[in-house]
């Protein structure tokens, strides 16, 4: 490797700090969206897919290929 | 629309920003004193940085059609500096005859020490002293919640008027208290590390339009003036009128800054320009 973990983590901590923030908003966005709707709660398969797919961030065992695996949750594989 | 960028760095940037900023509608920016990107180590350097402000660059976006105003301060980075800090001040009076000079700022806290909140009260107290205008930068990142905290702490003891304070750099933590002390409060939208476009929408939708300013800052590092044609855009997109738009782009910042009679941009009503374009046409 030509950079070591900690110069990675340097390098783009302020980035994936910028992204996650972004993230919340998003939800927060929809979150705001469908309480003015006032209709049952707002249900979509999209939702369920960014869910499981910021729970393949947080898993805690360090399993590789993140950015891959995520992909693929978000391919029509049939 | 006519756009005012009410917190810009044009020292920091080419001409060629004043050229697509006038092409995007930027009629006006104002440019608070700011950290060099080092620490500056006699005072008269600060001096001939406020006439370059004051003086020289208001010549600059002449060129564009924009127009250029200032503020003058020793920001919070360097009031870690009080000697220093204090010889600047002696010398800040003398700017604030100038015609386009608005106010004292940016002031306020970086890492929030007691340098810095010493030379952030005596700031204050001259701007207080003197009429002026009064231009808060919230600290970066970790220490952006203390540091806004503390200086909500500082001025509740102070005897200013909360209309004539803009805090800047607020987000989504640290909006509530300023609002709700009746200061103005502004988003900086910056690439990476502080407000994004959407997100000051999102805020602008929360917490209303009034006594809110927002700004691209614009400086050295990595940040982009056309943030704030970005904002509007997205401002736009989610069904928000022109005239919206012009309130929170134009009127508010014209508003604000207008409390300084050097600023003589007034706020804009479309349906008034197109009664006079009709009276005109008649």
């Amino acid at each position: 490797m030509m950079q070591t973990a900690l110069q990675v983590l340097d390098r783009e901590y302020l980035e994936a700090r910028c992204s996650l923030v972004e993230l919340a908003a998003t939800f927060d966005r929809i979150d705001r969206a469908s309480d003015e709707e006032e209709s049952s709660e707002f249900n979509d398969s999209r939702l369920d897919l960014l869910s499981q797919a910021i729970a393949l961030l947080t898993e805690k065992s360090h399993l590789p290929n993140r950015s891959e695996r995520m992909l693929l949750l978000f391919s029509d594989l049939d | 629309m006519q756009i005012i960028q009410p917190h810009y760095h044009a020292i920091a940037r080419t001409a060629q920003d004043y050229e697509r900023m006038a092409m995007s509608g930027v009629v006006a920016v104002a440019e608070p004193a700011f950290w060099a990107g080092f620490d500056r180590l006699y005072p008269e350097t600060f001096l001939d940085y406020f006439r370059q402000i004051s003086e020289f660059e208001p010549t600059r976006a002449a060129e564009y059609g924009i127009k250029h105003y200032c503020w003058v301060a020793v920001n919070p980075k360097e009031a870690e500096n009080p000697e220093l800090s204090r010889e600047v001040l002696k010398h800040m009076p003398e700017f604030y005859k100038k015609p386009t000079v608005l106010g004292v700022g940016e002031i306020g806290f970086h890492k929030t020490t007691k340098n810095e909140e010493a030379i952030f009260e005596e700031q204050v107290e001259q701007a207080i002293k003197y009429d002026q205008l009064i231009l808060i930068h919230t600290p970066h990142l970790q220490d952006k919640v203390r540091g806004t905290k503390r200086t909500l702490e500082v001025l509740s003891h102070m005897n200013v008027n909360p209309e004539r304070v803009w805090i800047d750099h607020v987000e989504e933590h640290t909006i509530r208290g300023p609002l709700e002390a009746g200061y103005w409060v502004g988003f900086t939208l910056y690439p990476v590390t502080k407000c994004t476009p959407k997100r000051a929408v999102d805020m602008l939708e929360m917490y209303g339009h009034e006594r809110i300013l927002v700004n691209s800052s614009a400086d050295w590092g990595p940040s982009d003036p056309f943030t704030l044609q970005q904002c509007v855009i997205q401002f736009r997109a989610r069904g928000y009128s022109v005239q919206d738009a012009i309130e929170v782009f134009h009127n508010n910042p014209a508003r604000f800054l207008g409390q300084n009679p050097k600023f003589d941009i007034k706020p804009i009503q479309l349906e008034t320009i197109e009664e006079e374009i009709s009276s005109n046409l008649l």
